[in-house]
């Protein structure tokens, strides 16, 4: 069985945001408004955090892209009372929108601040909206799931090809756009794989690796190029 | 025992016989406060959360607070009421019933403000159907329905002799008490198993009362968080919730004291037993949240250190040393020396640790959601008017449902008091000279009359 997994090389990351937004184009991720966004209401399931340098004030050290981190044990799924979060069989963590009650009992608990809630109904049907993908409900949690449509459908066109799912056929849409190809997204289980090899460099970490929380998503650290 | 015609305690049945003009104008005023967190909620429901002050990362504020602080504050009733009935304690026979009382309004109360606080209440039951019991709210769900079971037969049963004299006296109503008073004729049968039933009744709350807060502090302890994942927070929120459980019960007795008239009932003395029960909970409360904040400090793990100085010197400064202000500094200056002006006094310690304790849970929620571990950007958290109507219009309604129950049920038990003059002093004395040395103690203590 296949375990999605990510890398995400920091040395590489610009800070551009293209991941940002492609996700927010390819998950139907609503845009919030501005009045809304100064609340602290945005919603962005991939989001570039960035860490300032203590010793030069004003000035960006680092940037961290952060999706949700696919926990092989996430805090979030045990404390859901319905559910309607859980850790699936390939290591993604789904959320089903339909039963979620929106007591974001799942936001407390993740350490990430990967899950967002729509605090307002913000999304309608609108052109150019991706039809593979649900349009969320007010009252709900919603949150990264690697893009799971597009596993459905490689796997489907691959099941009427009568083939297995070819390495590589499926990737999510931030991996896909990163111009900086910091991004790399494949079976961490498979040990032919990029993700593997990556996952094993020792530059490799992973965020609040203390906590337990076992994410798929690994970080590798500035390396040497930096200067 | 219950002599219908024995008109002694006349004063308790006055309000449910008479309703004078004070009567409507609180009613009045609750209502409009509960029109208003009606409005509010109605708000809510249609525009979605949105219309609060919560956001990322701060997604739980007033209602999860208010949570916590009403289940804490039904810890006054039952636990008090069954600790005073097991001891033996003489003077609680004015107050256990208003302690129940509390119980019972306050946890339909907390309860709702889960359902109040709930993105989509739509699906509310998607929890019996989709139940999963890893979940610590589920757990709360479960507790909290047992403790509202056990609390309302614990309320019931020790009123059916009450409902009974009220059946035989007052014209109102006939065929509600009758139904109620279940066939009450107070034949010493039927009081011995009134009595069997309440001091079972009276052992088994006890635990649930306790898993009851524990469970609730659960809900924060199991989660990763600053702040939150303490060993100790179960017995913490225990402590608090008795604290201020009493504290509201102490308010209540004054208000209804003064409303209608109870002082032959409520003494100074029994202020000033409860003041000192109010007084050694501030200790001990002081004792925990000591223990807990020094623990955190000395570990000085950076991201706990992070929520630390936000309560301290932080933006949630002004709440955390308030709260120290009036759960213990006021407290102590009350309740130290209560020779004169003991209701006063009382009741002011009281009032200060009601919102003491309102603050604690306040500071327990909300700066650790607002200080994430990650560069995330902090959050500071506005209530807007929408989460205030809903808090007014919940206190207001604790408070109309505690108002009309004493428009249908004596507020003291007249039947307890009346046991108290009768059978108690005489069984006082007894009891004691068997504490003497000089004296043999009978066998097993008869149980003729447990209670
Ligand atoms: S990062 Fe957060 S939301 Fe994602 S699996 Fe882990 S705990 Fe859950
Ligand atoms: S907000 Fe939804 S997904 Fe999260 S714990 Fe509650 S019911 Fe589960």
């Amino acid at each position: 069985m296949a375990l999605w997994g990510m890398v995400i090389d920091l040395d590489r990351c610009t800070g551009c945001q293209a991941c940002v937004v492609a996700c927010k184009a390819e998950n139907n991720v609503p845009p919030v408004g501005a009045k809304e966004a100064v609340r602290g209401r945005i919603i962005s399931w991939m989001q570039v955090l960035t860490e300032e340098d203590e010793e030069h004030d004003g000035e960006v050290k680092r940037f961290v892209p952060r999706p949700c981190l696919q926990c092989d044990d996430p805090p979030c799924t045990k404390v859901c009372p319905v559910y309607a979060t859980y850790r699936n069989p390939e290591g993604i963590v789904a959320q089903i929108y339909a039963r979620c009650i929106g007591c974001r009992f799942c936001m407390a608990a993740c350490p990430y601040n990967a899950k967002y809630f729509n605090w307002h109904r913000y999304q309608k049907e609108a052109p150019g909206q991706n039809p593979d993908v649900s349009l969320r409900p007010k009252g709900v949690v919603e949150k990264c799931t690697f893009c799971h449509h597009r596993l459905q459908k490689a796997r489907e066109r691959a099941l009427a090809e009568r083939r297995e799912l070819a390495p590589g056929e499926y990737v999510t849409a931030c991996a896909e756009v990163c111009p900086a190809r910091a991004i790399v997204f494949g079976d961490l289980s498979d040990p032919g794989s990029e993700v593997h090899r990556l996952a094993r460099s020792p530059r490799a970490f992973r965020l609040l690796e203390a906590l337990g929380t076992k994410p798929k998503v690994i970080y590798l650290s500035e390396g040497e190029g930096r200067g | 025992m219950a002599d219908p015609a024995d008109s002694r305690d006349a004063a308790l049945l006055a309000p449910i016989e008479r309703t004078g003009r004070g009567f409507y104008v609180t009613v009045g005023i609750l209502a409009a406060l509960i029109l208003w967190g009606a409005i509010a909620y109605w708000t809510q429901f249609n525009e979605g959360l949105g219309v609060t002050g919560l956001h990322q990362p701060v997604s739980w504020g007033f209602y999860v607070t208010n949570f916590v602080f009403f289940i804490g504050i039904s810890h006054a009733g039952t636990l008090i009421s069954a600790i005073l009935r097991l001891s033996k304690a003489e003077w609680r026979r004015p107050i256990t019933r208003m302690a129940e009382v509390i119980t019972v309004m306050v946890l339909f109360i907390g309860a709702g403000q889960i359902l109040v606080d709930l993105g989509r209440p739509d699906r509310m039951l998607n929890i019996i159907r989709y139940g999963r019991y890893q979940s610590p709210l589920l757990w709360d769900a479960t507790s909290i329905s047992a403790y509202l079971t056990a609390s309302i037969v614990y309320l019931y049963i020790p009123m059916i002799p009450d409902i009974a004299i009220l059946r035989d006296r007052v014209g109102k109503r006939k065929f509600f008490y009758s139904v109620l008073a279940l066939g009450w004729q107070g034949t010493e049968h039927q009081q011995k198993v009134l009595n069997r039933a309440i001091a079972i009744m009276a052992v088994l709350v006890i635990p649930i009362a306790v898993s009851v807060h524990s469970v609730v502090s659960f809900v924060f302890s199991m989660t990763l968080q600053p702040g939150w994942h303490s060993t100790i927070f179960g017995p913490y929120f225990v402590v608090g919730a008795i604290f201020s459980g009493i504290a509201a019960l102490i308010v209540a007795m004054i208000a209804f004291r003064k409303a209608y008239g109870l002082q032959s009932y409520l003494k100074p003395i029994h202020f000033r037993y409860l003041g000192q029960l109010l007084l050694v909970m501030s200790l001990l409360w002081f004792y925990f949240t000591f223990a807990e904040y020094l623990t955190g400090y000395y570990g000085s793990e950076p991201e706990e250190m992070k929520v630390f100085w936000s309560k301290f010197t932080g933006p949630f400064w002004p709440f955390f040393w308030g709260m120290v202000l009036t759960n213990v500094a006021i407290p102590l200056l009350c309740l130290v020396r209560l020779g004169r002006r003991t209701i006063g006094k009382v009741l002011i310690a009281s009032l200060s640790v009601s919102v003491g304790m309102w603050l604690e849970r306040f500071i327990i929620v909300v700066p650790t959601l607002s200080n994430p571990r990650l560069p995330f950007g902090e959050g500071i958290y506005f209530p807007t008017w929408v989460e205030w109507g809903e808090m007014a219009g919940s206190f207001a309604l604790f408070a109309l449902f505690y108002v009309l129950f004493t428009k249908l049920f004596p507020v003291i038990s007249i039947w307890e008091i009346r046991e108290g003059r009768e059978v108690g002093l005489k069984e006082v004395e007894e009891r004691l000279l068997t504490y003497l040395p000089d004296v043999a103690e009978p066998e097993v203590v008869p149980a003729k009359r447990g209670r």
